[in-house]
């Protein structure tokens, strides 16, 4: 039987109807076509479909859609307003910090809800929270120095 | 597909009351991160799940004059940021910041940790060190059990099948008390334990009067060490006394050879363990 | 030559023009198609290592309901029984349909059997369990040891030993050997005062992208079918489909999806025929999308590996002999890249006696797929680990051990070729100033250096710009990219024609509207694709400036081409690229450039990595802590992404060498098919990686190109092994060096 959930996705208030079991990740994706969220591994040990919910940061294949009902969910989608990139993608193209790019959504959903929890993270606390977003291309470098880049500009832009 | 019913009960005697009704296969949802993947993993079994984190009181944590009252499905990641928390139980913060990602601390509770009841569960060592005691509810009412009583197996423990954990007491320490939670991984996060250590001791004049050792990874339960305990009471913790602590909890380990390691690798490794979360939790109570 | 020219664009850290897409989520990869009327497939897979199908019963899952159509390998027209009794079997075409879907028996845990679609994705996966399938269990042949002794259960009967003096009688599970040599190494080695043999293993890992396979094709039985897929090369997705589908070219489309990681592992087909003939049954479009489980189990991961070094130097430092035995795992099917590894073992070495041999061998296993510079790390992982040994017996410095002996431009290579100019001995002085290895070492801290080598390839590449009315213009490529290519294609082609990077914009179009593109793989697509965009655009400056010249009434001789301006020679007019365009109408229609090339000369890449690491004695566990990748890039055209492939390959290496490894259990069943358990590197895992780019222009490619996609994941697994080593003071020779490995080495010496 299926299930009428509301929730406010990216803002916007979203009704959609899902089985008990449909991950978020999946409705986003398949019933939503939010497809910016992506599926790396489906067991939360990837960070592929990182989004928030209700501000905190989870895997969303680690949600199920009707947990969405009354809450708050954040996704890739919604981390740029209208044409204007956020701070932190300009600074992931700057930085060169993504080549295949399968992995930048999560990373860059995760780099904002690490900057909005810890403002001026050093290197290695940047390291640790996104320790669960894997990239197989980059090596992290060129990441790493785009979050410290978008920290150094948040806070002077603050 | 098997007919699955989601439940999100408001209050504590609703989902008494969903659970004594429910038949068949129930489960509670009170983080995700285990829960979620078996069902993915068995769409054909039909179940209720019950999600208890839309009670408040099951997600918040209070600490009272005697003890932290933890409501057993706040997330990991509103536990790691509670400073006053960390600043009295650091070893069962950093067993909770050990647990998966950033992503994965946003669902993962210490109350799913305990229930999910796996061997190598990092927090479930860390309750055992701080005498955590488990309050359970049921249709009969409540009762409490030590946390080092409450996995009876792997992936089982002392839940009737109507009843469930609504909140987990941790005594506040004694003076010059603190705990330390250490475990081994290849790499430096997201792994699963392959031997996990916690160790809590209070010292006075510069000597452990006291100490509790549990480990993690290495039985189908965590286990609580007393002979590495013993070995560490009424020392200074010098070298020879953390190398018997170890040798002991080497020697109560009784692991299992699989994919993250094999039986001697996890015995050796556990001493380690213990001896450095028995230096690390000594360091803390001096300091205290 | 045009290395002294200042370039406007041209080695700027310009951004890319996917980027936007692809930091908003808008970009689509494979798995986010969906197509009206959309059915979802998916398949049954082998439960045992290696059996026997004594019986494939459909009949229940073809009566669910919900189920559309079943695929097996009778449906694959050009090998099936059919074909094979008529005599028409395309021979060469049955392993990779066989392991597509298995035939008449499974090789490996994972193995696919049988495909099914059905209206909903959970209704295929109920229906897969209604499929029976009874097995004949057969011994699993696990290791290169099993699989080549006397008694090793065979994987196919009809597979004998090619590359030997005489055919063997008796099948084997060595597919093929090949040997190279050069001068006289017994004379060699009779000349050396020191010799250091060792054997090596190195375990089976995975490309590990992030993105698992998927497709969503829609068969037509009038028209062209379409695929749309995450790939590193189309046009080959299209040539194997329609061979194994009995169709042709023009009869299919495939759309190259954003891909999202490929580094050799999406170079060949798995789903997309499949997903073909469910869609011809069952008249609808179909998607399939593999588990994380799915590709470690059953995609193409790397072969393990063992090889035997014999490497022989006279005191004062100079190499005189250098003798490899190489054996790889090609999983089930025979096509390991045991070849580029005897080829590239020594290449960094200017040794006059040499002699190689390698091993292709099957086992029970997935086949193994490409993973960057395949063959290599394998081979160079051995003889760079005995280099280092060497080095320290002759107490020389391990860098100026290699400058004694490196190869440059005039060396002989063993497999074929005379060097042309190449970069290792600018690498190794590099290497040699860096800040990393000017910095000493801390107590317990080690330190490794390794050189890698890769050829890298040109071939073919097509591509096509057209110029609209207001100068604006669209690339047409084929080339799939992976790791940021468009942004190099924009910037070679704004450079050509002189315009701004905005005014380009680089699409990686569809097989239909550009000619054949090879496969982006062999580090090829800025060479090549690069050279053949430098071609196009060299085509639409002759049209420009015979469009100029017929306006001023002038010959096209009589019109240069200055930093995007035509400009009459005979006289004082000047006409932008915009302004050109906008009276294209005018003088004979609109213009497009064509570039359709066969790359020769993609010049060689050489790297050098150094490694130090901190080892947990009481635990075995290894950190990184500082690692520096210096590589040769010919030109760096976009210098961020060249680091980009550096770091990338970098890291690749280091989980290589200290973590990843497929870990079966007896029945040779995978223990560890997901990213919790294979464990490649996370962000807290590694220190930042510095690189250094060495500029040693290939003259085969307009701007000095080479590629630099793979070399950069050769030299690690050796710099890491050899800083380990050095850290514990004991030999490395297996690898991962995991913690209970390093751990055992060190209980072992009694330390």
């Amino acid at each position: 039987m299926k299930t009428h959930v509301t929730t406010r996705i990216n803002d916007e208030t979203v009704e959609f109807l899902c089985e008990p079991q449909q991950t978020l990740l999946h409705v986003l994706r398949n019933e939503l076509g939010l497809t910016g969220t992506k599926e790396g591994c489906g067991s939360g040990d990837c960070g592929a479909c990182s989004v928030t919910v209700n501000d905190r940061l989870v895997c969303s294949c680690l949600v199920l859609a009707v947990e969405a009902d009354g809450a708050k969910i954040g996704t890739i989608e919604g981390v740029a307003s209208s044409d204007k990139l956020h701070v932190i993608q300009e600074k992931y193209l700057e930085h060169a910090a993504l080549q295949c790019g399968i992995c930048t959504p999560g990373l860059i959903v995760s780099t904002k809800a690490l900057l909005e929890e810890n403002p001026n993270p050093t290197e290695a606390e940047a390291r640790y929270f996104l320790a669960g977003n894997l990239c197989r291309c980059t090596g992290y470098d060129k990441i790493i120095k785009a979050v410290m880049d978008s920290a150094k500009s948040l806070n002077q832009g603050a | 597909m098997a007919e699955m019913i989601y439940q999100s009960p408001k209050s504590i005697e609703e989902a008494v009351n969903l659970l004594a009704a429910s038949s068949g296969s129930v489960n509670i949802l009170a983080g995700g991160t285990d829960l979620i993947i078996q069902m993915q993993a068995n769409i054909d079994e039909p179940r209720v799940i019950i999600d208890v984190k839309k009670i408040a009181e099951m997600t918040q944590a209070e600490l009272t004059e005697d003890a932290l009252l933890l409501g057993p499905s706040m997330c990991c990641a509103a536990l790691t940021a509670r400073e006053d928390i960390k600043a009295l139980f650091p070893g069962l913060v950093e067993s909770a910041y050990l647990i998966g990602s950033s992503q994965v601390q946003g669902r993962a509770s210490v109350g799913g940790n305990l229930c999910n009841s796996s061997p190598a569960a990092d927090t479930v060592p860390a309750l055992i060190a701080l005498n955590a005691m488990c309050q359970i509810l049921g249709p009969g009412g409540e009762r409490t059990v030590k946390a080092e009583d409450f996995v009876t197996g792997v992936g089982r423990n002392c839940l009737a099948e109507d009843e469930f954990l609504r909140c987990i007491e941790i005594p506040r320490p004694e003076p010059n008390t603190a705990d330390a939670y250490l475990r081994f991984i290849p790499r430096t996060e997201m792994d699963i334990a392959v031997a996990g250590a916690a160790v809590s001791v209070t010292v006075k004049d510069g000597i452990c009067s006291s100490a509790r050792v549990v480990i993690g990874a290495v039985a189908p339960t965590a286990l609580l060490v007393p002979e590495a305990a013993a070995c560490l009471i009424g020392t200074d913790l010098g070298t020879a006394d953390l190398s018997a602590a170890a040798a002991a909890a080497t020697a109560a380990a009784t692991p299992i050879t699989d994919r993250r390691g094999t039986v001697e690798f996890r015995k050796h490794i556990v001493g380690v363990l213990t001896k450095r979360a028995a230096s690390i939790a000594f360091q803390r109570a001096k300091e205290n | 030559m045009s290395e002294a020219k200042q370039y406007k664009y041209i080695g700027q850290r310009t951004i890319r023009p996917d980027g936007f897409d692809k930091v908003t989520g808008r970009a689509n990869y494979g798995a986010d198609l969906s197509l009206p009327g959309m059915i979802w497939g998916k398949i049954l897979r082998s439960p045992h290592a290696h059996a026997l199908i004594t019986k494939l019963d459909t009949s229940k899952a073809e009566a669910h309901p919900d189920v559309l159509a079943i695929a097996r390998f009778e449906d694959f027209p050009t090998v099936n029984a059919a074909a094979f009794a008529e005599g028409r079997q395309d021979k060469g075409l049955v392993d990779l349909a066989s392991n597509i879907l298995a035939d008449k028996k499974v090789l490996y845990h994972g193995h696919a059997l049988v495909a099914v679609a059905a209206r909903t994705e959970a209704a295929a996966a109920q229906a897969l369990q209604l499929i029976e399938v009874e097995y004949e269990v057969l011994p699993p042949v696990m290791s290169i040891d099993q699989a080549i002794s006397a008694d090793a259960a065979i994987l196919h009967e009809d597979m004998f030993t090619q590359g030997l003096a005489e055919t063997p009688s008796a099948a084997s599970n060595i597919a093929s050997r090949m040997e190279l040599k050069k001068g006289d190494v017994d004379a060699g080695f009779a000349q050396a005062d020191v010799i250091v043999e060792r054997e090596f293993s190195t375990p089976t890992v995975h490309q590990g992208y992030i993105e698992p396979h998927a497709t969503t094709v829609r068969f037509d039985e009038n028209g062209t079918s379409t695929i749309w897929c995450p790939t590193q090369g189309h046009f080959d997705v299209r040539a194997s489909t329609a061979r194994l589908l009995g169709m042709e070219l023009g009869q299919i489309k495939v759309t190259a999806s954003e891909i999202g990681g490929g580094f050799g592992g999406k170079t060949t087909v798995y789903l997309e025929p499949v997903a073909l003939i469910l869609s011809r049954k069952a008249g609808r479009p179909v998607k399939m999308v593999m588990t994380r489980e799915e590709v470690f189990r059953a995609s193409g991961p790397a072969s393990a590996s063992q090889s035997r070094i014999k490497i022989g130097a006279k005191k004062d430092g100079t190499l005189v002999a250098m003798q490899a035995s190489l054996y790889y795992e090609a999983g089930a099917f025979k096509g390991s890249p045991m070849g580029p590894g005897c080829m590239t073992v020594f290449t960094p070495y200017d040794v006059e006696n040499m002699w190689v041999e390698g091993f292709d061998v099957v086992v029970n296993k997935a086949k193994v797929a490409a993973y960057r510079a395949p063959g290599a790390p394998q081979a160079e992982f051995a003889a760079e680990m005995v280099m280092n040994e060497l080095a320290e017996r002759l107490a020389m410095d391990p860098i100026d051990f290699r400058l004694q002996n490196a190869a440059k431009e005039g060396t002989q290579t063993l497999y074929g070729p005379k060097l042309k100019a190449v970069g290792l001995v600018e690498c190794l002085q590099a290497a040699k100033t860096s800040k990393q290895y000017q910095t000493a070492l801390a107590e317990g801290e080690g330190r490794g250096v390794a050189a890698g080598f890769w050829f890298n390839i040109g071939g073919q590449s097509s591509v096509i710009i057209n110029m609209n009315p207001d100068g604006t213009g669209t690339i047409l490529e084929g080339s799939p990219d992976i790791g940021g290519s468009r942004a190099s294609m924009q910037m070679m082609a704004a450079e050509e024609l002189g315009i701004p990077l905005d005014r380009l914009n680089p699409i990686v179009t569809d097989t239909e509207h550009v000619a054949y593109n090879q496969t982006t793989g062999g580090s090829r697509t800025t060479f090549a694709t690069g050279m053949a965009v430098v071609e196009a655009c060299q085509d639409i400056v002759a049209q420009l400036k015979s469009r100029a010249a017929a306006m001023w009434n002038v010959t096209s001789e009589q019109v240069d081409w200055q930093d995007g301006s035509a400009i009459n020679l005979a006289g004082e007019d000047k006409m932008t690229l915009a302004e050109v365009c906008a009276i294209a109408e005018k003088t004979g229609g609109q213009i497009s450039g064509r570039g359709n090339i066969n790359a020769r000369g993609a010049g060689p890449s050489f790297a050098v990595h150094l490694c130090d690491v901190q080892v947990d004695r009481d635990t075995g566990k290894t950190d990184v802590v500082r690692y520096t990748a210096i590589q040769d890039a010919g030109k760096a055209i976009h210098p961020g992404y060249v680091e980009g492939q550096y770091q990338g390959g970098a890291a690749q290496g280091i989980g290589w060498a200290l973590n990843e490894e497929y870990v079966y259990d007896q029945n040779g069943i995978m223990e560890n098919a997901g990213f919790l358990d294979y464990r490649i590197p996370l962000a807290s895992d590694l220190p930042s990686i510095d690189t250094i780019i060495v500029e040693v222009p290939n003259s085969f490619h307009p701007y000095g190109v080479r590629g630099v996609g793979e070399t950069g994941i050769v030299p690690p697994l050796a710099a890491v092994g050899s800083a380990v080593s050095n850290a514990i003071g004991l030999p490395i020779t297996a690898l991962p060096c995991s913690p209970p490995r390093v751990l055992k080495l060190l209980q072992d010496a009694g330390q």
